[in-house]
Order: C-alpha cells, then structure tokens, then sequence
C-alpha cells in the first residue's frame, strides 16, 4: 500500500497529484476573492471550515484504516475549497463539516479513496446538504453587500444584465457569482495544461443552444446560476468523467442538455450539480459504447457454449 | 401529451429502484456486469408488461364483479407465476435464441417484488387498462435504467481500492444510495 | 442442519444473531429500505414478516411429506399468501394507520425472499417444532434489524424515535435520511459498520 497513484491515466504531463492540486487551488483563488468580496468574512468562514474539516476527514481516515497518511497531495483541500464554494455564504458551519466529512469519507474513500471514486465528492456532498436541509441551501444569500437586496433566492435572475452577470453582482453561491473570476481560473488552467478546454466549451455550447431552442437567452444561459463554475471546476475532474473521447463528448452534451432541462422543468432553481453527478453515473456505461463492438464479447461467449 | 408525461415520470421521477424500492433484490444481486443486467432487466420489462395487462383483466372481470378483492395478492401471485412459466415455455419453443439470453433469468422474476408491486399498485392507483400496461412497461424500463448504470458503475468499482469490510453489498448499497440522490435532481421535471 | 433434532434454542437464535436475514444474508432488501422511514413502521412491517413466517414454516412443515417435490415452489407461495391475506386483514381492521403506511409492501410479503427462502431451506426439511422457532428466529432477527434502521433514520431523519422528540426542538432534520437515497446508504454503512465489528472480532479470535 505505499504505492503513490497519481490521480489518473490520462495525465500526459509528468506533474504529480499535488502538483495538478495546486493548479487547481490557485484557479479557484480568483472566485474566493471575490466570493469574500461580495458577501463578506462570512463567505470566508464557510470556506475556511469546509477546507479545515474536509483536511481533517482525511487525515482521521487514514489514521484510522492505518493507510500512509497523504493530506499533502492537497486533494482534500481541492475537495472542500469546492464545496465551500458552491453554497450559498450563510451555511451554518455544522452543514459544512457534515458536507466534508460526507464528501471525504463516504464518497471518496469508502469507494477507495483518490481515483477511485466515482462521484465527484464535492458535488455529492452538495447533493447530500441540498436534500437534508433545502431550506438552508436555498437561501441566504442576503448578507455582505447584498444585505438590502430584496431579490429572492433563485440564482437564476432573469432581469440581471451581462455585466452584472459577469461581475458577479447577483446573489449565488459564494463562488458561482463572478464569472470573470472563474473565466480568470478557466485560464490559468488551461494555460498550465491542468485541463482541456473541450468539455467546459461542449457543456456550455450544449446548454447555450438547447436553452436558446426553449426560449432562454443563450448568454444569459451561460452566465447565470452554477453553470460556468461546474462546468470549468467539476465537469472537468480527471477521476469521474470517461476516458474515451467519445464518451467525454456525450458526456458533455448529456450535463448540458440536463442542466437545461432541469431548470426549465424540474423543482430545483439550477441544475448543475445533479447534471454532473447523473453523467458521472452514465460515465462507465459511455466508455464502453464504441468498445463492445469491437470485442464483440456477447457473440464470442455464445460461441464458447 | 399527458401518457408521454407519464412514461418519463415513470421511468425518471418516480424511479421503481430510487424512488419506491421495488425490486431491489435483482438490483442488488444481478447487477456486478452490464450484460447480465441488461438481459435481466430486459425480461423483467417482458414480464413486467403482460402481468400488468393480465393483473388489470382478471381484477377488473373477475375480483371485483365477484367481490373477491381479498383474494387480490394470491390472484395476483399465481397470475405471474403462471405467465412466468409460460413465456419460458413458449420462448423455448420459438425463441430458442432469446430464450438462452434471458432464461435463467424468468424464474427468479416470480418472486421479483417489482412484478407483483406493479400489478398491486395499478389496482391502488386505479389506472385503466392503458395506463397499467405503460406503468408496466415503462417502471420496467426505469429499472432497466437503473441496473444498468449500477451494473456500469459497479465494473469500474472492480478494480477499486474498496475498504474489506465495504464490500459486496454494503458498497453496492452506499451507490445505490448515492445515484437515487443524484435522480433526486428530476424531481419535479413532470407534473402530472 | 441435516441431523434429526435440530437443536431448538440453536435455531432461535441463529435467526436473530449468526443468520440475521438482513445484517447476515442480505434478504428482503426491498422491504428493509422502503419501510424503515420510522421506527414504528420497522417493528410494525417485522411483527408482520414474523407472524408470517411463523405461520407458513409451520403449516409448510407439517405438510413437508405431502407436498410433491415438483410443486413446491407454487405450494409454498400459496400457503404464504394465505397466511400474507390474513395479517392483511387483520391489520386494516385493527391497525388502519399501519396498514396505510406500510401501504403495498404488505402485500408484497408473498415475494419476500426470507420467507420462501426459510421455507426451501428449513421448513421443507424439517420438524414442525424446529420449524417454528426457525421461522420465530428469523423473524425477530428480521424485526429487531427493520426496527434499529427504522430509529436510526427516523432520529436523524426527523429528531425523534418511536415518535417521541430526543433531539430537541432546536435540532435541524436531516430530510435525506427519511428520503429513498438515506435509507440505501443508512442500511449499507450499517453493514458495512458490523462486517468491520465482525471482522475484527475474528481477527482477535485468532
């Protein structure tokens, strides 16, 4: 057990685990920022205990399942940085460090731990906190400098203009607000080769049209709600989305065509989270389309009989 | 309009597996590859369709005109048995190719409690004919869904570095438990 | 399990504790999920299964050297569903709330696998006495693990058990866990939670 995996196999370059983790880290800076900016000291408390607990998750577990001890891949800080950023900034700090500890321990590393999950933890989590307490994930967005804002809670503003949008200057989660800051992150990880730019753009380009065939405003589409954040930060993990590029391409379209759908249609504001967290799923299932023609496995075994 | 709502819903929002636990068993048991739960679900879907439609007959002509309505579940439960063993007679006879995919299967579909719960929950519902027969087919169809993306799921988890006591079953549950979450994200998308 | 007399208090308590259908043998999964949203409801669909059980491994028993080998199957549902029909009544006359929330995983005892299972595996073979506190072990161990996910989903899942508040009113519910995806993963850490109990037992045993 003292091998080091590197989080996945197709990682061309010869950075190791924390390494990609600090690319990551440093991406999400911007979104921080301006998170703490918006909505105050609070925003950066919940981000601060998600970080702390998801950490001490991981250092609990593997003391106890007597593992090497490897918090300083910086994973699980990558983990709770997330999820500190996509709820809303008044989270109690409990919801946080049930989020972590569920995020770590359940999904990660009961599956396994590093590169075996097949969920990405931080979205998993907000699912689990979003079940239990929707009250609490559905509103509170009011403080900082919205704290005389009258607008509801829904992320999904119809009114907003592209600035505002873009500027951040709607109520949302504490890191989905401002997408300069997330497009400034979406650049530093290409420019660092952490990621690729196609799932992010056919995730959004998905969204854009089939939002734009339901009558939604293509760009508003794309700026609005959880979208841009997921799409650049979650969809993007190396260990949940398919190997194959075909996979990755129906994968993309699938998170962009739920994400529309369920914003549309279903109960739940935004849609990102279960978009991702479904593909996730599916994600096994796509890598082996294109492959069982070509093993033609069914036919050889019936042949055998 | 209204029968298209309910074939998504039956299949998405009001998942047989994730959303009223019927049929867990097989979920559970015959869901480790992709193939195998794809023919089981294929089959439960085969069954799952003329138990609906021959359940809805004999309690509409035959339970309720004779006010036998108590006699319901061992109707119910010797209906399915008897169509169970009919179609693998028949299927052998006809279908020798499709029967060799999904024979080992029919049996164990009598005790499946998706067959009997849908043929018990028509009657509860008070669909019609119609309605019955696609709440056969298409909550089969959702538990197609479902094994196969475990079936998915649990392939990759093969190689994992799972905890001892995790698994088998706990594992396969805790995965269970966290897809119905990420299906919770369809609440909603139809109204009926 | 092939000699004669089978010790009785033996097979009572191998139901409950070295077989446990659901801890042990991983059976009647659907019921176990879908019930278990409160304590109340996991002790009252166990009380069902139990008298069930009891009831079907006796008379399928007694019957053991009547019933032809190749009906048995179809004999053993029926004199389930017969036994499945009577607590169905019973329940609706007496116990119309119960009867409304355990709603059609009543009926669908006929198909629970424990029961049938104990009756292939037990009953079909054994003495009417042996087979009675089988079918009573099994059951008690079924109940007593319906009963536990049953508290442990509805006090986190609503901060009380057996409907009494112990939480205070200051607690936050956990909505998940009284929802379908708690009761999978409450159920599967349990497990997961007794194999590891289990395992390091054996592993000081050596």
């Amino acid at each position: 057990m003292s091998l080091i995996l590197s989080s996945a196999p197709h990682v061309r370059s010869k950075a190791n685990t924390q390494r990609l983790m600090l690319n990551v880290i440093i991406a999400l800076l911007p979104s921080l920022a301006a998170g703490i900016y918006y909505f105050g000291w609070r925003a950066a408390l919940v981000v601060g205990v998600s970080v702390a607990s998801a950490v001490a998750a991981e250092f609990i577990w593997q003391k106890l399942s007597r593992q090497k001890v490897r918090v300083y891949d910086l994973s699980a800080v990558v983990t709770g940085l997330l999820l500190g950023l996509i709820v809303p900034p008044s989270a109690p700090w409990w919801m946080m460090i049930i989020g972590s500890f569920f995020a770590i321990m359940v999904v990660k590393q009961l599956f396994g731990g590093i590169g075996d999950n097949f969920l990405n933890p931080a979205l998993a989590a907000r699912a689990l906190l979003l079940a239990s307490w929707p009250a609490l994930m559905t509103s509170g967005y009011n403080i900082g400098k919205f704290a005389d804002a009258t607008s509801s809670a829904t992320p999904l503003l119809a009114g907003a203009s592209y600035m505002d949008l873009l500027l951040g200057n709607v109520t949302g989660a504490i890191g989905e607000t401002c997408k300069i800051a997330i497009l400034l992150g979406f650049i530093w990880l290409l420019v660092t080769r952490t990621i690729r730019f196609e799932i992010p753009a056919a995730i959004l380009g998905t969204a854009a049209l089939l939002g734009w065939a339901l009558g939604y405003d293509p760009l508003t589409t794309v700026l609005s709600g959880g979208l841009l954040f997921g799409a650049v930060f979650m969809a993007t993990d190396y260990v949940t989305t398919p190997m194959r590029w075909e996979a990755r391409a129906l994968y993309a379209v699938g998170v962009g065509i739920i994400v529309v759908l369920i914003r549309k249609f279903g109960s739940y504001p935004e849609g990102v989270t279960y978009a991702i967290l479904l593909m996730n799923i599916a994600g096994p299932l796509f890598d082996r389309i294109p492959m069982h023609r070509i093993y033609g496995y069914t036919k050889a075994k019936k042949e055998g009989k | 309009m209204n029968v298209i709502l309910f074939m998504i819903s039956c299949i998405l929002t009001n998942n047989f597996i994730f959303n009223k636990f019927l049929g867990c068993c097989p979920f559970l048991g015959v869901s480790s590859k992709v193939e195998t739960a794809a023919s089981m679900g294929i089959a439960v879907t085969f069954v799952m369709t003329i138990a609906s439609l021959f359940a809805w007959m004999v309690n509409a002509w035959v339970l309720v005109p004779l006010e036998l309505e108590y006699m319901q579940t061992i109707a119910f439960i010797l209906i399915i048995a008897g169509l169970v063993q009919f179609v693998e007679m028949f299927m052998k006879k006809s279908m020798p190719a499709l029967y060799s995919a999904l024979g080992i299967y029919l049996p164990l579909i009598t005790t499946n409690c998706a067959v009997l719960g849908v043929a018990t929950l028509n009657v509860k519902e008070g669909y019609n004919l119609l309605f019955s027969v696609l709440n056969g087919t298409f909550s089969a169809l959702g538990f197609l869904l479902a094994i196969v993306l475990m079936a998915g799921v649990r392939e990759r988890l093969e190689s994992s570095k799972i905890p001892k006591c995790m698994k088998g079953f706990p594992i396969s549950l805790v995965t269970a438990g966290l897809m119905a979450m990420a299906f919770m994200g369809f609440n909603g998308l139809v109204k009926l | 399990m092939s000699e004669k007399k089978p010790n009785v208090g033996k097979v009572f308590l191998n139901g409950i504790i070295t077989e446990n259908p659901t801890f042990r043998l991983v059976l009647g999964t659907c019921p176990t999920l879908a019930v278990t949203t409160s304590a109340i409801n996991g002790l009252g669909m166990g009380a069902a299964a139990t008298f069930v059980l009891l009831g079907s491994n006796i008379v399928i028993s007694a019957l053991r050297k009547i019933i032809p080998d190749k009906v048995r199957i179809p004999a053993f549902i029926v004199v389930i569903c017969m036994f499945v029909t009577i607590i169905q009544l019973v329940m609706q006359a007496y116990l119309p709330s119960l009867y409304e929330s355990l709603g059609i995983f009543l009926p669908l005892i006929v198909v629970n696998c424990i029961i049938l299972g104990r009756a292939e595996a037990f009953a079909s073979k054994n003495p009417v006495i042996a087979s009675a506190f089988d079918g009573l072990g099994m059951g008690i161990g079924f109940t007593l693990a319906l009963t536990l996910i049953g508290c442990i989903r509805e006090l986190l899942g609503n901060g009380s058990v057996f409907g009494i508040n112990l939480l205070g009113a200051g607690y936050q519910p956990m909505l998940l866990m009284i929802l379908p995806a708690g009761g999978f993963l409450v159920f599967g850490l349990l497990l997961g939670i007794i194999n590891a109990l289990t395992n390091r037992k054996k592993g000081d045993a050596k």
